[in-house]
């Protein structure tokens, strides 16, 4: 018969041989997840005439150059379309943040005739999918003569029901004291809004905003079908339009330079935020 | 009307304006546009009522063969999808150290461009005169012989854009899936543990029926969003999917309605229905068997 | 500020949508509150008490009668023109702001000619915080304090408009029980300060009767019975009120009125005056039971005698006790059964027994004959 000492060093080692291979795997998953990051920007900084020369490709490159960037910025409007994305981005989820505020507010707090009927609506759009409303849209906006706009990049991506939904849930967890509380001292409806409602709520605002700059920065089919102007091309559009005319011959190392060059931003965001914006989607799509 | 509803209906009114605008009223008007037979984008106008645009739809082999590889894209990435991430997360679950640096690692693709990285993918897979691309060389090192995955086979160009989605979708996935993992109660470990209860068996009676109602809101939003596969598609094949053969459902009607045979709203109309029509039913047939499942568990 | 509800009513239309008849939350109040006074509105839970407070601070329309604070009708003001402060159930502090900022939010709030510098309002703010005694904690966030801490806040956030009016919704039901009664004699020395009439709504009696100069006993939103505790206690108009008041409760007895004598069971206990005979239910404070062993008319069996230091409880049956069983309170030194025959004799303080109609449960007064 084994000892009590025997069996418990068996488990432990057992125990480390289990970790050993969990680590193992999750490692292996973190490099398949990685590798297409490191080669993007493995291929951006090796020279046109090296790539092209490698038949196996190298894992590393023992030259590294700026060119490819120099050209993805002179060569092609990169900047042009990073511009365009960022003011779309900006202006939209400025909107689309004012609109969800008040509306989530109205749902949340304020007793209306119709609020429950309009509220049963909303949520019922929630099951639109968007494929379903873009043809209209599309005739919508090109017979409104707003086609290379931004009024009609932007007017269209505003609304999002989903936040509307999460923001007024959030808004109704503050208990109705506070704000019987803040009646009590005279504060106006709108002011109770800026001053209590929206500071408590702060995270499940950020939450919003994270997620709607994501969706405006990736965006690519209402942008496609609405601008044919490449001055008015946002990234995603961008970097189509550089895969199928850019560099002139294909030329990738550029490619992956301005590919580089459009991730960034969204990468950064997520490297300070990374807490916030997991928590935020988890959030956003258990409740979904 | 008082003044009280006037004021709830100030601060609805600007969400109204735009969800009116865009989400009604396209929705009806993507009904009416689907039974408008001949319709002419130029003079806007149409010859008849009736179901011919459903009829060429449904006819048309562009669209079959956008229907064909929707669901083969369907029934391929939700399950591997799911059950990788399940797989992920329980090995996410039983680690400590560095377990938060895995978790923002796995998430990464879920913020990137899909667009400019399905590039990446494309480079990764692609056989060129020049070189055979990195994939094919680890073919190669395991003594196989390459092929070109982004211009050659139809099952290869399947095979990327099943890898392709799959990495896409795997963040979310992940990330609902380790925090249902992490909110079992760690005491129904324990009591489990000390009845004797073996790993296997814990995971089949303990594990995976707490987080069941999230592995099937996984599998439900999974099958909705890999049915409106499009522009992971165009992020590998670029923008002419028919041409590729790789197009699909979503891809079919933005083509009819812009593109390089667009200018037809009627048929892309139609077509978005049939699309609806498709998610609704299996959404619908999803949550009847799930319901099924769970009466059937509590029996 | 002297305060008039005159007719006060409120109806909520039913919540089961089938019944069309309205619920009456708050059935046609009449009484004043006298300036500078403490009153409490006491009553169980759902008794019209704190939709009474509602009312007088505006947060609800009564849906019929007039409130009046001194000789104004504010029955149509918003209550922020009414000049009131209240503290919540829940405290209701603002959960990012600090203490500090807590307190100056009503400040921020004035408008126009009553707009007040910077300065000032900190001063009315420190002055405020200094009479609640939270001075130390002004930096702090509501989360970072105890229940009794936030609670002083939210009276110093009431107090800090100078209202002529205090309300408090049952403010110390959310303390554990020492804090309770340390922030009821807080409340006591703030409101004696300051001299602003309070309204302090609670369903502790012992709470109301420590603290209250006046007392509002409401039940189903009727008006039961207003007065000093002591009056209402020593007179109570109806047996709810006497039930209500007092721990351990009154003891209820069913009785009868027998040529001048008052009968419980064939225990004869009272000779009295001025009331025919009738039935009628009899109640009999703990503190009114004397052990006599010789004399006593009331005659029980014992059951158990709990020691409690300062007095004894006695706990017995009699055949007319309504309820489980008779608690009497007696002194320390007394023998509830010195021969030990397991029945325990009372002789009874007449003015601590109390007859109410069978019917209306109205109080019958009697003398003693």
């Amino acid at each position: 018969m084994k000892t009590y000492a025997e069996i418990e060093a068996a488990a432990k080692r057992r125990q480390r041989i289990k970790t050993t291979i969990i680590y193992i795997l999750l490692t292996i998953w973190a490099i398949v997840v990685l590798f297409p990051f490191y080669w993007m920007i493995l291929t951006s900084i090796k020279s046109y005439s090296a790539y092209n020369s490698e038949y196996i490709p190298k894992l590393y490159t023992a030259a590294p150059t700026a060119q490819n960037y120099r050209d993805a910025f002179t060569q092609v409007p990169l900047a042009g379309y990073f511009l365009n994305t960022v003011i779309f981005t900006v202006i939209t989820t400025a909107i689309m943040l004012i609109v969800t505020v008040l509306a989530a507010y109205a749902f949340a707090r304020l007793r209306f005739w119709g609020r429950e009927l309009m509220f049963t609506l909303l949520l019922s759009l929630m099951m639109i999918p968007n494929e379903l409303v873009v043809i209209t849209n599309f005739v919508t906006i090109t017979n409104a003569g707003l086609r290379n706009t931004f009024a009609g990049l932007i007017l269209p991506s505003v609304t999002s029901v989903f936040y509307i939904y999460l923001l007024k849930e959030n808004f109704q967890q503050v208990p109705e004291e506070l704000y019987k509380a803040a009646k009590v001292d005279g504060t106006s409806d709108l002011k109770y809004l800026f001053r209590v409602l929206i500071p408590i709520c702060r995270p499940t605002i950020i939450t919003i905003t994270i997620l709607k700059v994501i969706e405006c920065w990736n965006s690519y089919v209402w942008p496609r079908l609405i601008t044919d102007d490449r001055s008015y091309f946002l990234v995603s559009n961008g970097i189509q339009e550089i895969r199928e005319n850019g560099f002139g011959r294909e030329n990738i190392p550029a490619m992956m330079a301005a590919v580089v060059v459009i991730s960034v931003p969204l990468i950064v965001l997520f490297l300070i935020f990374h807490k916030k914006i997991m928590a935020g989607v988890s959030r956003g799509g258990t409740k979904g | 009307m008082d003044k009280k509803s006037m004021k709830g209906w100030l601060y609805l009114l600007p969400a109204a304006v735009f969800l009116i605008a865009f989400l009604v009223y396209p929705l009806i008007d993507v009904v009416v546009y689907s039974f408008e037979e001949g319709y002419n984008f130029a003079s806007q106008s149409y010859s008849g009522h009736g179901l011919y645009n459903f009829s060429y739809v449904l006819h048309d082999p562009y669209f079959l063969q956008a229907v064909k590889n929707t669901f083969l894209i369907v029934i391929i990435t939700v399950p591997l999808s799911t059950g990788l991430a399940l797989l992920i997360s329980l090995g996410l679950n039983a680690i400590r150290p560095l377990k938060e640096l895995y978790q923002t690692i796995y998430f990464l693709p879920y913020v990137t461009n899909t667009l400019a990285v399905g590039l990446v993918f494309m480079i990764l897979f692609k056989k060129t005169p020049y070189s055979d691309g990195f994939v094919n060389m680890l073919i190669g090192a395991f003594g196989g012989s390459g092929v070109d995955f982004i211009e050659g086979p139809y099952w290869a160009k399947m095979f990327v854009m099943c890898v392709y989605t799959i990495w896409i979708v795997l963040p979310f996935k992940i990330l609902i899936l380790t925090s249902a993992l992490a909110s079992v109660d760690p005491v129904l470990y324990k009591a489990a543990k000390v009845d004797g209860t073996t790993p296997f068996r814990t995971f089949w009676k303990i594990t995976l029926p707490m987080i069941s109602p999230m592995i099937s809101y996984l599998v439900i939003t999974g099958f909705i969003g890999a049915f409106k596969a499009y522009a992971d598609e165009v992020a590998i094949f670029g923008t002419n999917l028919n041409a590729a053969g790789m197009n699909t459902i979503v891809g079919y009607v933005y083509d009819m309605l812009y593109g390089d045979s667009g200018g037809y709203p009627s048929y892309a109309s139609a077509a978005a229905l049939i699309l609806f029509a498709i998610v609704f039913t299996i959404t619908v047939i999803n949550l009847l068997f799930e319901g099924n499942a769970s009466i059937a568990n509590q029996g | 500020m002297r305060i008039v509800l005159e007719h006060l009513t409120k109806k909520f239309p039913n919540r089961d949508k089938k019944i069309h008849e309205d619920v009456v939350a708050v059935d046609d109040f009449t009484f004043e509150i006298p300036d500078g006074k403490l009153v409490s509105l006491l009553g169980p839970s759902g008794c019209g008490k704190s939709t009474t407070l509602n009312m007088i601070c505006g947060l609800e329309k009564p849906t019929g009668g007039k409130i009046y604070f001194g000789e104004d009708d504010v029955t149509d003001l918003p209550p922020e023109n009414r000049g009131v402060g209240m503290v919540f159930q829940s405290y209701a502090l603002y959960p990012h702001l600090t203490v500090r900022g807590n307190i100056l939010f009503p400040l921020q709030n004035l408008k126009g000619k009553d707009k007040l510098s910077k300065e000032e309002m900190n001063r009315r703010a420190d002055e405020a915080a200094k009479l609640v005694q939270i001075t130390e904690l002004m930096d702090r966030k509501p989360s970072e304090m105890s229940g009794g801490q936030q609670q002083r806040v939210a009276i110093a956030r009431a107090l800090v408009r100078m209202p002529k009016v205090l309300l408090l919704d049952e403010p110390l039901s959310n303390l554990d029980a020492r804090l309770r009664l340390q922030t009821r004699e807080e409340i006591r020395r703030i409101q004696k300060e300051t001299k602003i009439t309070t309204i302090f709504v609670t369903h502790d009696q012992e709470e109301a009767m420590s603290i209250s100069d006046m007392m509002v006993v409401m039940q189903a939103g009727v008006l039961q019975q207003i007065g000093k505790p002591q009056e209402i206690y020593d007179d109570p108009c109806n047996l709810f009120v006497a039930k209500f008041l007092g721990t351990p409760p009154i003891n209820v007895f069913e009785g009868r009125v027998e040529n001048g004598w008052l009968v419980i069971g064939s225990d004869r206990i009272l000779h009295i005056r001025g009331v025919e005979d009738r039935e009628v239910y009899v109640g009999i404070r703990p503190e009114a039971f004397v052990p006599d062993e010789e004399h006593g008319p009331l005659v029980c069996d014992l059951k158990s005698v709990e020691v409690m230091g300062r007095d004894t409880s006695v706990v017995s049956t009699h055949a007319g006790i309504q309820g489980l069983c008779v608690r009497a309170i007696i002194p320390s030194d007394a023998i509830a059964d010195p021969n030990g025959d397991g029945k325990v004799r009372f002789s009874l303080k007449p003015k601590k027994v109390h007859i109410f109609d069978k019917e209306s449960e109205a109080r019958i007064p009697f003398e003693l004959a």
